[in-house]
């Protein structure tokens, strides 16, 4: 085989791979889902994360929310103790049997895991902050809540973001399992082009450099995010 | 305006106040001294309940402030509470440090509030400071704009807990005089600390405290040249040794 017919049988590759068939748009519809997946599962990560920290560190000080607690801790319990496929496939054969919109299953599934995940490092961010923060809030008349939200936690988020942006990144390539159920995620959109193709090159290169560009973003994304909060730390 | 009645606080098996009782008048100057671990700051953290005591009672302008009725952070917003290492909300600028508690807590619009703190601001020079971060400042510039900080919500009170025990010598001085101004306008203010010539100077009474309890109260001049308890002599010759 020499050098051109090589060349020739790449282009070959490469016109199966993405041309024939507008296969680039099952690309594209992957890279779609993989996005919103990982987004919309990140914003429920944070919201289930904060409020779990939240609780967790305000049971300490509030006898009322020792139930909460339990209630909690079981969480992260269960989601840290069990694998993600496992979680995806409990939620589309039991939990969601009846649904048949699986980009939803996932991202449901996603943000749940992500939320115990995200409550631990929310919880340790939260215990950073020094406890003169939340005397120097109630001294000053704002109740728990209110110095929490406006003091404690801008501060905690900010120390925290780093850890954050890991868990958001490892979340991103995490979705890659979503293959599980029916949903053409990144990931799967190349398995089916490949099982079209049996070319396994060109579709799975495209895939591995669709992630890297994505979390290079993400990563992107977060150093400008540390950069405007650490505004008040310049002296 | 303050009336403690047989206060006790245990932290474990460590009885930090044994049935302390305490009056403050209106307009009154405490200065609380005493060796560490005296129970003196605890004392203060107990009279905005930072601290809960374990029993007793403590009547704030006519309600029991330690009852369950009691909405303690309505009393809060009249207590100014200032604390040793400052407490500055490092992630906000100084104007909103000030602003902060008095806007959240609707009792100033954002522009009546700004208009405030940019008037404290100025009278203790650092208008010019207003939109620093507090990173940017020193020791007593931080805690001096702590002070105006709790001055904004205009309390009936202020608690001081070792205000200058965090800052370098030099400092100590820009913090003590604003205390004392506040103090000439007839602010009612409980301090906690070891500048002695403070209490000398600013005090109308002073309370020395030993093991969890009030051993003696007086007017500064005779605690400080004549000091009846056995502990205060020995507390006094050792702090001052060279006077």
């Amino acid at each position: 085989m020499n050098l051109n017919s090589v060349y020739e049988q790449l282009l070959i590759n490469f016109n199966k791979t993405f041309v024939q068939e507008a296969r680039y748009k099952l690309f594209l519809t992957g890279i779609k889902n993989t996005i919103i997946i990982a987004f919309f599962a990140t914003v429920i990560g944070i919201v289930i994360g904060l409020f779990v920290a939240v609780i967790r560190y305000s049971a300490k000080t509030n006898k009322k929310l020792f139930v909460f607690d339990k209630i909690c801790s079981l969480y992260v319990a269960v989601i840290r103790g069990t694998p993600v496929v496992v979680q995806l496939l409990i939620m589309y054969y039991t939990i969601f049997s009846n649904m048949d919109n699986s980009v939803f299953i996932a991202i449901i599934t996603f943000g749940i895991n992500s939320g115990a995940y995200v409550a631990e490092i929310a919880r340790a961010g939260i215990e950073s902050i020094d406890k003169g923060q939340m005397e120097a809030g109630l001294s000053l008349g704002l109740n728990r809540n209110k110095t929490m939200f406006l003091i404690i936690l801008p501060q905690a988020i900010k120390n925290i973001l780093p850890a954050l942006g890991n868990e958001f990144i490892a979340l991103l390539k995490e979705t890659s399992v979503v293959g599980f159920v029916p949903v053409i995620d990144l990931t799967n959109a190349g398995n089916i082009v490949r099982s079209r193709t049996f070319d396994p090159f060109f579709s799975l290169y495209a895939v591995a450099v669709g992630y890297l560009v994505m979390v290079l973003g993400l990563g992107a994304v977060q150093k400008k995010l540390e950069r405007r909060l650490s505004q008040s730390d310049r002296n | 305006m303050i009336e403690i009645n047989k206060l006790n606080k245990k932290f474990g098996n460590n009885h930090i106040i044994k049935d302390v009782s305490l009056k403050v008048n209106k307009g009154d100057k405490v200065v609380i001294i005493g060796p560490s671990g005296s129970g003196k700051s605890t004392l203060l953290r107990c009279m905005n309940l930072l601290e809960v005591p374990d029993s007793g009672s403590i009547i704030f302008e006519g309600q029991d402030i330690t009852s369950k009725e009691c909405n303690i952070n309505k009393v809060r917003q009249r207590m100014g509470m200032v604390f040793q290492h400052f407490n500055l909300f490092p992630h906000l600028t100084v104007m909103e440090n000030i602003t902060l508690a008095p806007v959240k807590l609707n009792i100033l619009t954002k522009e009546e509030a700004e208009k405030n703190a940019l008037k404290l601001l100025d009278r203790i020079g650092l208008y010019d400071k207003r939109n620093e971060y507090p990173a940017k400042l020193s020791g007593g510039q931080k805690q001096r704009i702590a002070i105006v900080r709790s001055l904004a919500m205009k309390p009936a009170i202020m608690l001081f807990d070792e205000p200058t025990s965090a800052l370098d010598p030099e400092m100590i001085g820009e913090v003590l005089n604003l205390m004392k101004e506040l103090a000439d306008e007839g602010m009612t203010m409980v301090v906690v600390t070891h500048e002695m010539g403070f209490a000398k100077s600013v005090a109308n009474k002073v309370l020395f405290m030993d093991e969890g309890q009030i051993i003696e109260e007086n007017n500064p001049l005779s605690f400080f040249s004549n000091p009846v308890h056995e502990r205060a002599k020995e507390f006094l010759s050792k702090i001052l040794y060279s006077v």
